[in-house]
């Protein structure tokens, strides 16, 4: 039987009925009203500026900062541009990163296998290292690193370490290391170094699967990269010497002065993420299959070996991402700096704000700065995921 | 004879005192080899320099009375404080006639979480209700107006202001980041775009930065005559940052539903909402319950971030105490201590929840 003609009417009620039609449409609607509301924000912001007297653009990086940033790993004085100190910030942020990082990521290995030690002591007090540091806000944890170093003893009586480091309330002051020119030549050895061991690694792999015969890559690698040019050094009569510092009496002449800001973020940075590490590392332990770590018994692999062919490469599959995902968290969690006052892109940005009053440029420098960061270690594991897949399909 | 007849039995013979009881407890779990002594014994140490010379401070030199930093010792911890300041702790600057109000409030709080968590509970039907009303009645109690007192949110701090920023925060986030995990998994390519770059955008960014957006462009994006209460700004960004975190937590909890109960659905003639609302949600929301207590301890643990703008929490009350002329330089550590000891509470209690609901929730799996 033939279905009757359909009226008009009809026919545009079906319409709606057709799922990929009604998409289309309620993309359209939610596309429009996005583009009204940005429209909306951004005629008022354009009103409000031109209200408030203010110029938009970011001609103002050029303008002279007029401010100070103690803590620098470039040159910078107060005649340098907004532009220079939103680097300088920026520099800061990538050192105590990476310094937390570090340490997280030792302190995060250290406790997981302790927390998975069949000492109960042992495992006791790791768990609750991590409980007490994980469920305290880590800003808290800042301002209390930051309170205890400023109440360390005057530059006068400063705590001595062996007397090359020195404790107090402006922070540690560490011998600062002196490379001759000489010392190029050894570094670009251990460069080099680096560069033979990816070769010969890639090299004993080959054979290893092609023969079976296996080569010490280990110590030929330590031998490459810190044997060789340690040898060097000796030849080249030590091109590198300690400064070590010497106590004056207001303060202390040599060395170099690490500033209680920066040590006390570090060290909340790295007791913080270091715990959430720890479970990472634990859980990732966990999940390699016990029968795993049977088989491997089974067949003879003494205990060292079992660790690094058995048990590490599954476990570090399950460990990466959420471990790159920790040092994302201590990057951005660097940004509670400001509290303290340590010199951080956004510490910097703050003062430039109050500075120029260019808050949406300001702002919107912060997010791009975090973005690129975020973005590039997403690519970064997306990249190790890609890579890891296919040694599992192998 | 130097066999046994098939018939006799060895009588049992008590475990090796090596093996059981505590002596066999302190072998297997700390002494089980040379190394582990040793570990025991290292472990030992510092428990030992660590623990006593803590509760010497903190409890038996400590100073609990006084009415200003002289009265406190210095060689123990000073407490002498606690009795003024901590209705200014949990309260903040909350006028004192009307602290009867925040603690209906919270006491209100426990039946409002319960019936949402809990399974049979009594009155079921009516408490579910309450909890969904709970959230208004806790903004006119705290806030004021139609007969009770206005008091302005300037006043809130202490605490109180982190639970209103982190409870407000995660509850609101709940539902736009049901949308937004749901959008993520769309098959319309606008949708599932913009709701990726959002989610991301957001995750990629410190909380503080969009704080920062709370306090100093937000003014900007409005029209001039609209004017927001600052503590709206900062729980508006608070709930996009949520949010965003809460769609990651939601997506992992659908991603967990079998295709079946989709295609069932299907089969069965419901539509996407439908399908949605009455079969995926319900199954996907309580495998995410575990991921919504950790991402609250999260923001509630980041709450403590309102002092970079200005506004005085917990954390905030016990700097301004160090400010304080009559304490100055005497109780440094103590009001850091005792913030840590509030904050830790809680979110432990919170994360041992979550825990014994991932068990529970792995258990009804298998």
């Amino acid at each position: 039987m033939a279905a009757p003609p359909r009226t008009r009417i009809q026919q545009i009620s079906y319409l709606w009925t057709d799922e990929r039609l009604r998409g289309i449409a309620f993309q359209l609607l939610v596309t429009t009203s996005l583009a009204l509301f940005f429209a909306f924000i951004i005629w008022n912001t354009a009103t409000n500026l031109k209200h408030a007297g203010l110029a938009s653009g970011y001609g103002f990086l050029q303008d002279a900062a007029s401010f100070d940033i103690n803590q620098r790993l470039i040159d910078y004085d107060s005649t340098s541009s907004y532009g220079r100190a939103f680097l300088v910030g920026g520099l800061n942020t990538v050192l105590v990163a990476v310094l937390g990082i570090a340490a997280a990521t030792f302190i995060g290995f250290l406790v997981g296998l302790m927390r998975l030690s069949s000492n109960f002591l042992v495992s006791r007090i790791a768990a609750i290292y991590v409980e007490l540091t994980r469920n305290i806000p880590l800003l808290l944890q800042i301002i209390f690193w930051w309170v205890i170093i400023l109440a360390l003893p005057r530059v006068r009586d400063s705590i001595s370490v062996g007397d090359v480091l020195f404790l107090n309330n402006r922070g540690v002051r560490m011998p600062q290391p002196i490379f001759e020119d000489a010392f190029q030549f050894v570094l670009a050895l251990i460069v080099a170094g680096g560069i033979g061991t990816f070769f010969l690694a890639r090299w004993a792999r080959k054979r290893h699967e092609l023969t079976g015969r296996t080569f010490p890559v280990g110590w030929s690698s330590i031998g490459l990269i810190f044997g060789l040019p340690g040898l060097s050094m000796l030849f080249l009569g030590l091109p590198i010497s300690l400064e070590i510092p010497l106590q004056g009496k207001f303060n202390f002449e040599g060395g170099f002065n690490v500033t209680p800001e920066l040590i006390a973020l570090w060290l909340a940075l790295s007791l913080y993420t270091g715990a959430f590490i720890s479970e990472v590392v634990r859980s990732g332990i966990l999940a390699v299959d016990k029968g795993q770590i049977e088989a491997a018994r089974a067949v003879g692999l003494p205990p060292g070996l079992r660790t690094r062919k058995i048990i590490l490469p599954q476990a570090l599959r399950v460990i990466i991402p959420p471990l790159t995902n920790q040092y994302l968290n201590l990057t951005k969690n660097s940004s509670l700096a400001v509290v303290i006052g340590y010199q951080d892109i956004v510490s910097i940005g703050e003062t430039v704000l109050n500075q120029s009053g260019q808050a949406l440029e300001v702002i919107s420098i912060y997010m791009a700065f975090y973005l690129t960061l975020s973005l590039l270690t997403s690519l970064l594991m997306n990249w190790y995921n890609k890579r890891t897949a296919l040694v599992r399909e192998r | 004879m130097f066999f046994r007849d098939q018939g006799e039995m060895l009588p049992p013979r008590t475990a090796p005192i090596t093996e059981v009881g505590l002596v066999g407890w302190l072998r297997i779990n700390l002494f089980s080899s040379y190394g582990n002594a040793a570990l025991t014994l290292i472990s030992l140490a510092i428990l030992l320099l660590v623990v006593p010379p803590f509760i010497d401070w903190v409890l038996i030199k400590a100073q609990f009375s006084g009415d200003s930093g002289e009265a406190c010792s210095g060689i123990g911890a000073c407490w002498a404080w606690v009795d003024q300041r901590l209705g200014q702790f949990f309260y903040g600057f909350y006028p004192a006639e009307a602290h009867w109000r925040v603690n209906v409030t919270a006491i209100l709080l426990v039946p409002a979480i319960l019936y949402v968590l809990v399974d049979n509970m009594p009155g079921a039907k009516f408490g579910r209700w309450f909890s969904y009303v709970y959230p208004l009645l806790a903004a006119y109690l705290l806030v004021g107006g139609f007969g009770l007192e206005v008091i302005q949110t300037d006043k809130f701090g202490g605490f109180m202001l982190n639970m209103v920023v982190g409870l407000t925060g995660i509850v609101l986030s709940l539902p736009i980041g049901v949308l937004l995990a749901l959008g993520r998994q769309s098959r319309l390519p606008v949708i599932r775009l913009l709701c990726i770059a959002f989610i991301e955008a957001v995750r990629g960014v410190p909380l503080i930065t969009l704080l920062f957006v709370a306090i100093v462009l937000l003014q900007l994006f409005l029209p001039p005559e609209v004017s927001l209460d600052q503590l709206l700004r900062v729980i508006i960004m608070v709930t996009l940052f949520a949010s965003a975190y809460m769609a990651e937590v939601v997506r992992g909890g659908l991603q967990a539903i079998p295709k079946g109960q989709i295609e069932g659905a299907q089969a069965v003639g419901l539509g996407y909402w439908q399908t949605m609302r009455l079969i995926v949600l319900p199954q996907a929301l309580r495998i995410s319950i575990p991921g919504i207590v950790n991402t609250f301890i999260g923001l509630f643990k980041d709450t403590t971030l309102v002092i970079i703008i200005g506004l005085f929490d917990l954390l905030g009350h016990a700097r301004l105490l160090q400010t304080n002329p009559d304490w100055i330089g005497d109780v440094d550590h103590e009001a850091y201590l005792f913030s840590a000891a509030v904050f830790f509470l809680v979110c432990f209690l919170m994360s041992r929840y979550s825990v014994s609901l991932e068990k529970q929730l792995s258990k009804d799996r298998h």
